[in-house]
């Protein structure tokens, strides 16, 4: 068990900077998921973490230990990768006992504990197969068993879930989950899926561009999003952003109808409005033009435009709603709902 | 086929079992004139079916003087210089070829490009093009009437290290990250993982070096002059010169079926192998 | 080239290298180089004295119509095996690739002549023509045709090309069979609905498709005839009779073991080392641009 501490983590590739200033602790135990999109910096990130990737500048702690320099196998962590890497000569026993061979753990310890782990995993009869004897879902938990029986301080996943089919993935997302609970080992996931980041972690570090959005639990990256891009890559369907100009307890839209606010603002702000916190109301002071309909079932998703402008909408009605197209229907935002950022950094204000 | 006519595929096999004939037909020769006696071998037209002296010369050859006139060493200790060349040859040159490539894909060290363009020169030197000097050099290092000079100056492959290293590069990433994080240490990445899973390739490479080393003709006769360390390959030719005086052929092709018999065993029963290694290499 | 990640450097991947290294070194980079200076030398009739002079050998090269012969001799008997061989092999291939059943036995039938070493395939096609025991002298007797290649440098050098072609036609047909069934049977099914009989599909079908192989071979089948018939070329016939049969290998190795003239033998071997190096690059451009089908 160890908490890990990322200080002021910096990755070039020669003169061009991929990682800026990565800072973060991540506590004993604790799940940590690294999400954001592709070219974002988060599987360098996990792999700095790993010893794969050689650090710039800023220090990678691992239980109090400085790691920067110490080779991946003595950082005492285990990972698992995207496309598992199991070794294919290999049965899925020898797999799962290779670490521990190289450490000389003897024998009748590593029989001991490839069949504790592979108990956890139900993988107990395939221990004598090969990998390529195996499916997708089995060599997952090959793959994941390797990881547990080294019984290392810190588990490392890096998209481990991508090669999957959509119904195997929710069911190995909660048996990871509830793994990494029962174990209680520190863990860092690595994933572009917002869904599995919002349902696995603990806490999520929004990565865009080499640098950290926010970094905090699922509940609070959703209720106050930190920034524009942390908004609309939070939720789903996305969250609608709408120009508008600041005033003093209101911001008025480019349409000119003024939404209540707690804050005082001026200048150029973005009002950012969730498709769930739009309530259908007849006396609404938005008036969305109906463009489409998806009816979903529980719920029907509603596009159109803000009447007398080109910002799309998206709300979120419950049940099935069959609305006229091309109709107007109004709109309100639902109170302390309305989230507003500085239109030129793109941060919250709060 | 795409279309169903019987009389072309009638002309095919037909056609086909001429070409297997006509390729056959040296190797028949050869055959039916080791099961005569020395005697019939003289009368032209020559036999072409089987006689009823195969075992005798056979004997003979293998365990005889062999042919007499010849100051060449027997039958047996020639197919075991032939063997031992050959296992050096191809053995040697995958051992050296596996080594280098591994470093020059998994090492990142000063030199490295340097090293691998060296390696490449010497797919532009056949020892055809540099016998005198290449003998000069082996001669003054002593190596003449040796094993290893048969070997040694031969070990050196562009061809199998571009294999190699290609195999390697298709071998994932992530094998090499998983053992570093398992703790493994190159050499024990090198055998636990890269030689396992290059054992197809390092057997198709095998058979195609070892056919190369037991044919090899113009280096062995260059470097040996002691008739102890002939090869079954060169004697061939010493055997066709003696004819001259005295033309035992049915020894002379008891002799060369036993020197073919080798690597044709080795394309016919490894066939896969040697297809796909033949393809690997020249690709 | 590189993988991502990689050891730490060490002296390892040096120690790793240096085999090959070493043995590159002291039997290819050092010998090819010494044939270079070599060249430059001229030793006197009595092997006393060598003399410096530059490129003097070559000069005596390129005016020796000798040398000139052996070119032109070289570069024919490297056209028709490689024509003879190729056509042959292309040939069966086409059939091969015709059968349905069987046609891994034909392949496994044909190939074996690959395992045969060259000096072999001489001694045996010299035994088959043997003038006075031979199948083949034999039989031309009845059709009243006198063949003795000892003494006729025509025939000397068609029973060398017959023999190189006889070992190179396996090699060819391997790679014919495989480029034949790696054609899409789309293609082929497609043609045959467009109206195209067998021997059509064959001309305007296959051999384009193939014609990449066929360049591949083409120099395959050069470098092999230039340098691999060493052999056949000592056995059957020793370059003779009268020089008839004398190819470039032959002559170095034959003006320097033979005849002992360092300098002339290394200035061949400088001429042969630009010949296979100008046929390495276009081996490997053409590698580059293979994928056509």
């Amino acid at each position: 068990m160890a908490t890990i501490k990322l200080d002021q983590l910096t990755k070039s590739y020669g003169p061009d900077e991929v990682l800026h200033h990565i800072s973060g602790d991540i506590n004993d135990g604790e799940f940590v998921v690294i999400v954001g999109p592709s070219g974002c910096g988060k599987s360098t990130l996990l792999r700095m973490v790993a010893g794969l990737e050689t650090v710039t500048s800023g220090e990678i702690s691992i239980g109090d230990k400085m790691v920067n320099e110490i080779e991946p196998a003595d950082r005492d962590i285990a990972m698992v990768f995207q496309n598992y890497a199991l070794y294919p000569h290999m049965s899925v026993g020898e797999n799962m006992a290779y670490g521990l061979k190289i450490r000389k753990t003897p024998k009748d310890e590593i029989t001991r504990r490839v069949n504790e782990a592979a108990d956890i995993l139900e993988i107990r009869e395939y221990l004598g197969r090969k990998p390529r004897q195996l499916s997708g879902g089995q060599r997952q938990r090959v793959a994941m068993g390797r990881a547990i029986v080294r019984d290392p301080k810190v588990f490392l996943f890096d998209e481990p879930l991508s090669n999957l089919d959509a119904k195997l993935r929710v069911q190995m997302r909660l048996e990871i989950r509830k793994l990494q609970k029962r174990l209680g080992v520190t863990s860092i996931y690595v994933t572009h899926d917002q869904v599995e980041a919002m349902t696995l972690g603990d806490r999520l570090m929004v990565l865009n561009g080499g640098y950290v959005e926010q970094f905090d639990t699922p509940i609070e990256l959703y209720e106050r999003p930190a920034s524009i891009f942390v908004a609309g890559f939070i939720g789903s369907p996305a969250m609608n952003f709408l120009t508008a100009t600041g005033g003093d307890g209101l911001v008025v839209l480019d349409n000119g109808t003024a939404l209540a606010t707690s804050l005082k603002t001026s200048g150029a702000v973005i009002a950012g409005i969730r498709p769930e916190h739009l309530i259908q109301d007849p006396e609404g002071v938005l008036p969305v033009r109906v463009e489409m309909l998806e009816q979903l079932g529980a719920n029907t998703l509603v596009h159109g435009v803000l009447d007398g402008t080109d910002t799309q909408i998206v709300a979120s009605v419950t049940g099935i709603q069959s609305l006229p197209i091309n109709d107007v229907v109004r709109f309100s935002p639902a109170p302390d709902e309305l989230h507003l950022f500085d239109a030129k950094t793109e941060k919250r204000l709060s | 086929m795409v279309e169903n006519r019987p009389l072309l595929s009638v002309i095919s096999h037909l056609i086909l079992i001429f070409g297997v004939a006509l390729i056959a037909l040296p190797i028949w020769i050869t055959f039916v004139a080791a099961t005569h006696d020395e005697a019939r071998m003289l009368q032209a037209p020559i036999p072409m079916l089987p006689g009823g002296y195969f075992w005798e010369n056979f004997k003979q050859t293998l365990f005889g003087s062999g042919l007499s006139g010849t100051e060449i060493a027997p039958v047996w200790r020639m197919l075991g210089n032939s063997l031992a060349m050959a296992l050096m040859i191809s053995l040697g040159k995958i051992s050296i070829s596996l080594i280098s490539a591994f470093a020059i894909v998994y090492f990142k060290f000063p030199f490295r490009m340097g090293f691998f363009w060296l390696i490449f020169i010497t797919l532009m030197l056949p020892v055809e093009v540099r016998i005198m000097p290449t003998f000069q050099v082996v001669a003054n290092l002593g190596m003449l009437n040796s094993y290893w000079g048969l070997s040694i100056p031969l070990i050196a492959s562009a061809t199998a290290t571009f294999m190699f290293r290609q195999v390697f590069l298709t071998i994932p990433d992530e094998m090499l990250e998983s053992a570093r994080i398992d703790g493994a240490s190159p050499m024990r990445f090198f055998w636990d993982i890269l030689i396992p899973l290059s054992r197809t390739n390092i057997a198709a490479l095998f058979v195609i070096l070892f056919i190369y080393g037991w044919n090899q003709y113009l280096w062995p006769l260059l470097i040996t002059t002691d008739a102890d360390m002939t090869t079954i390959v060169m004697s061939i030719k010493q055997m066709l010169e003696a004819s001259e005086q005295s033309p035992q052929w049915n020894i002379i092709m008891m002799t060369a079926l036993l020197a073919m018999i080798p690597p044709i065993f080795v394309v016919i029963s490894m066939q896969k192998l040697f297809v796909q290694g033949l393809t690997e290499t020249d690709k | 080239m590189l993988k991502r990640v990689h050891f730490p450097t060490s002296v390892l991947p040096y120690l790793l290298v240096a085999p090959q290294i070493i043995v590159t070194l002291i039997f290819f980079i050092w010998p090819a180089s010494q044939a270079m200076y070599q060249s430059m030398l001229i030793e006197d009739a009595f092997g006393l004295s060598t003399e410096f002079v530059w490129f003097e050998n070559f000069q005596i090269l390129a005016e020796d119509k000798h040398y000139y012969d052996t070119f032109w001799r070289t570069i024919i008997f490297s056209v028709c095996v490689a024509f003879l061989s190729m056509s042959v092999a292309l040939f069966l291939a086409g059939f091969a690739e015709r059968v349905v059943r069987g046609a891994m036995t034909y392949r496994t039938m044909l190939i074996w002549p690959y395992a045969v070493a060259p000096v072999l395939a001489g001694a045996l096609w010299v035994f088959m023509f043997n003038p006075t025991l031979g199948i083949f002298p034999y039989l031309l007797e009845f059709i009243g045709y006198n063949w003795n290649h000892y003494l006729n440098g025509h025939q000397a050098m068609l029973l060398v090309i017959l023999a190189a072609a006889w070992k190179q036609v396996a090699y060819n047909f391997l790679f014919y069979l495989a480029a034949m069934q790696s054609i899409p049977k789309s293609v082929i099914e497609a043609s045959a609905i467009d109206g195209a009989g067998p021997v059509l599909r064959f001309r305007t079908i296959v051999l384009p498709l193939v014609s990449p192989t066929t360049f591949f071979l083409l120099v395959i089948n050069a470098v092999y005839a230039f340098f691999d018939t060493f052999g056949i070329i000592h056995a059957v016939t020793q370059g003779g009779p009268a020089g008839a049969t004398t190819i470039l290998v032959y002559k170095v190795f034959n003006d320097g073991f033979v005849g002992l003239d360092l300098g002339g033998s290394a200035a061949q071997s400088v001429i042969l080392m630009i010949l296979v190096i100008s046929m390495t690059v276009i081996q490997f451009r053409y590698v580059e641009k293979k994928v056509d089908y």
